[in-house]
């Protein structure tokens, strides 16, 4: 009996495994093989160069750059982004005022209207997004300029993207705006999960709305927010950043490497410069930055977990 | 096969420390990955099934084997696919018994680079667009055949000619980095400038200025206008050395720009250099800058430009083509060489930047190189060469090709400067020789940042000079000198 079991357990995992390995796991041994080679991506030829290419890496100011963003882009973006989308979860599910007869618990007037609206961008692929964004942001005729021209800020006319102490923020602004409503639908729908009988409790003891948010909403969504967390910070370091940074900003990158990320010095390293075997090694660094992220955010965000 | 005698390398010439620390880490990963490893990406590459070569005769100076299949990869970009179509057509009318598998695509390098790493490349490419493949480093790792047989051999035309003379000064030389062999043959022919309305200029009552001190005097009494002097692509400043270099050759010579190219110490602390500098920084500062220009791409800066907003752009000679949309009919677009500083300029007015364009290269695996060669040689004839300027807007490198068909103001006015230049065409290199140099760190972070305002002229030397320091003492870039 138990031989067969294993049997059956064995057959369901192998094919699944097997792919994993196989586009997954391979695919990581390869790239971690190549940056130990000075392989340039153009030629079957290449040799083993040892550590050249991890000590090259150190020394490399851009890298060092790219990194920075990079994890500021990890820190900032999930904080903004989920931030504003809990709030804006919470006010369309329970922040609304209480109207006689109707529910206990119940959104802002007109939320089922907002719900639709936050999940607009998510439609819209990342590219065009950024080109969209890239149009408002032109300094000369962009609809962000053209604006402030209208109210009578004629002096107030940033050079956004061209201004290397905007130009990140300018693209943080662009992934929070275009992912910002996908968390919106995902706290909603683990808020509707939540049982009205403790917000009927919580009211009944004259918790206002800031209490309740924080007694009973946020701890009983916290794995949603954990979750949460990671998938925007893997986002953040991946390839939602690349999309933004090479279509938006200054060569890309700029202006002043003010914006390069470390996804982008991959790309231009292994695709522009033909040094794919460095490429990989700042692959590999990328790597370790998002496992260790992936790893901090679970163990900080340890927690009894609720019942309910 | 890589990845085998990359083992027994890494023992040659390091310490026994490193080695041990090397081996172990190698040994974490190599040992079970090693025996896949020369199956996957790269691998493969051995000297066979090459085409035998055909009998040398006069129609066929190149001896293509005329039942051999030659296998043409086209880059389908601005240019369109219809001309290389064209002319496959004529190798196929020459060599009937020969097949031809052609193909475009915009995704060159997606293509391409795994069958160069398995060593079947097709016989000829346009190895262009945003996907090109480094010729650097195709170069360095000995991936291209030398097309100096080509060179030799007659032209389609007339065979007491050989196509070496038949091209346009720079395109020969373009095509070698380093020592005589010529890896690569740019077929359009792309000329650099300042690019203006002639009609705007005209309402202004001015004609070019050959002068620095005219250009601020035209710029200013455009400024009175409500018209910007410049506008130029603030998000890729990589523009701006279209006008700004052949401005320093006219004003130090050629001998700058060459130092500047073979990445000499203090190349860019020439006097030259820095007079220009100065001269492009007074736009700003005197604002003839058109607001906002350091957060504009090209298309839109060449829109705010189309539209009257600013006088002059530096680009190149596609801009005719690329901003057509947007370029009033009665703009009377016309290109000039740049404006210098004043009549104690090295070389004379009219000292412009002329290059190649859409680099065609044929690899040094290719089965039937003689028969990519050959489709070159018929691509460089008079006939295709006008079919090509006529359906396509630019010039080729065959030198001339012109006569008897309707040219666009552009393309007129390129030709002209390019006859008033004669000999004293430049071809700064470093945006071949040094991409990432040329663009992001010359390009972005010093020249884009010195045209917003947030460099002093010195300050942008500095910084320059020490990118290009740098990249001197890289190793891991490839180097090239001026022949």
């Amino acid at each position: 009996m138990q031989h067969g079991k294993y049997r059956f357990i064995v057959g369901f995992l192998a094919v699944p495994l097997g792919l994993y390995g196989l586009f997954v796991v391979w695919p990581f041994i390869q790239s971690i093989y190549y940056s130990f080679t000075d392989w340039t991506g153009l030629s079957p030829e290449f040799k083993m160069v040892g550590f050249d290419n991890y000590k090259r890496m150190l020394h490399d100011e851009i890298f060092w750059k790219s990194l920075q963003h990079s994890l500021l882009f990890a820190l900032v973006l999930p904080l903004v982004t989920l931030t504003l989308a809990l709030f804006f979860a919470f006010m369309i599910n329970v922040g609304g005022r209480r109207r006689r007869g109707g529910p206990v618990i119940s959104g802002v007037r007109g939320s089922s209207f907002y719900k639709i609206v936050y999940f607009f961008p998510q439609v819209l692929s990342i590219a065009i997004v950024s080109l969209l964004f890239a149009f408002a942001y032109n300094p000369d005729s962009g609809a962000i300029n053209s604006l402030l021209r209208g109210i009578g800020l004629d002096s107030l006319q940033p050079l956004w993207l061209g201004d290397p102490s905007l130009a990140l923020w300018c693209v943080m602004a662009v992934l929070v705006w275009s992912t910002v409503g996908f968390f919106v639908v995902l706290f909603s729908a683990g808020m509707a999960s939540i049982p009205t009988d403790l917000y009927e409790a919580a009211l009944l003891d004259g918790a206002d709305r800031i209490a309740t948010f924080f007694r009973i909403t946020l701890p009983l969504l916290w794995d949603t927010v954990q979750s949460g967390w990671v998938y925007m910070g893997i986002l953040a370091l991946g390839a939602e950043s690349f999309a933004v940074v090479q279509i938006m900003t200054t060569g890309p990158g700029g202006p002043d490497y003010s914006t390069t990320v470390m996804v982008l010095y991959v790309y231009q390293k292994a695709f522009r410069d033909g040094q794919a075997a460095y490429a990989t090694t700042i692959g590999v660094a990328l790597l370790v930055v998002t496992l260790a992220f992936a790893a901090v955010v679970m163990r900080l965000g340890r927690r009894e977990r609720l019942e309910f | 096969m890589g990845s085998t005698s990359g083992e027994n390398s890494t023992t040659a010439g390091v310490g026994r420390r490193d080695l041990i620390k090397r081996s172990a880490a190698l040994g974490l990963i190599s040992v079970p990955a090693m025996s896949f490893l020369s199956a996957c990406a790269s691998g493969g590459g051995d000297d066979q099934g090459k085409a035998k070569s055909g009998k040398k005769t006069e129609k066929n100076p190149l001896a293509v084997n005329d039942t051999a299949q030659m296998e043409f990869v086209l880059f389908d970009g601005g240019f369109g696919k219809e001309y290389a179509e064209d002319a496959v057509k004529i190798y196929e009318k020459d060599f009937p018994k020969a097949k031809v598998k052609f193909s475009a695509t915009q995704k060159i390098q997606s293509t391409l680079q795994p069958r160069f790493n398995q060593g079947t490349p097709p016989d000829l490419i346009d190895n262009s667009g945003a996907e090109q493949m480094d010729m650097g480093v195709l170069v360095g790792k000995s991936q291209l055949a030398d097309l100096t047989p080509l060179l030799d051999a007659a032209s389609y035309d007339d065979p007491s000619k050989k196509v070496r003379d038949t091209l346009r000064p720079g395109i020969v030389e373009m095509g070698q980095f380093d020592g005589k062999p010529v890896w690569i043959l740019y077929y359009a022919y792309t000329v650099y400038g300042v690019w203006y309305s002639q009609k705007a200029l005209d309402s202004l009552d001015e004609q070019y200025p050959e002068t620095w001190d005219a250009m601020l005097k035209v710029c200013e009494k455009a400024k009175k206008k409500g018209m910007a002097g410049w506008t130029y692509a603030g998000k890729y400043p990589y523009y701006l050395p279209f006008s700004l270099y052949p401005m320093i050759g006219k004003v130090g010579g050629r001998e700058v720009l060459d130092a500047i190219d073979n990445l000499e110490p203090n190349a860019w602390k020439h006097p030259a250099v820095k007079a220009c500098f100065e001269a492009y920084y007074e736009l700003y500062k005197k604002g003839y800058v058109l607001k906002g220009t350091p957060g504009l791409d090209h298309i839109q800066s060449q829109t705010a430009w189309a539209k009257g907003k600013a006088l002059f752009i530096p680009n190149g000679s596609w801009v005719e083509n690329e901003s057509a949309n947007v370029i009033p009919s009665d703009f009377n677009l016309a290109v000039s060489a740049p404006t210098g500083l004043d009549s104690s300029d090295k070389m004379p007015f009219g000292t412009i930047w002329a290059s190649g364009g859409e680099p065609f290269i044929v690899p040094a695996k290719a089965k039937n190189a003689a028969g990519g060669m050959e489709q070159l040689r018929i691509m460089l004839s008079e006939a295709s060469s006008k079919n090509f300027t006529a359906k396509v807007k630019s010039l080729t490198a065959y030198n001339g090709g012109t006569d008897g068909i309707t040219l666009t103001p552009g393309l007129k006015s390129g030709v002209a400067a390019l006859e008033k230049a004669g000999d004293n065409v430049v071809n700064p290199r470093l945006q071949d020789w040094y991409v990432q140099l040329q663009k992001e760190k010359i390009g972005v972070s010093g020249l884009g940042e010195m045209m917003a305002g947030r460099l002093t002229p010195a300050e942008a030397i500095q910084k320059i000079q020490g990118f290009a320091d740098e990249a001197a003492k890289d190793s891991s870039i490839k180097h090239y000198k001026h022949q």
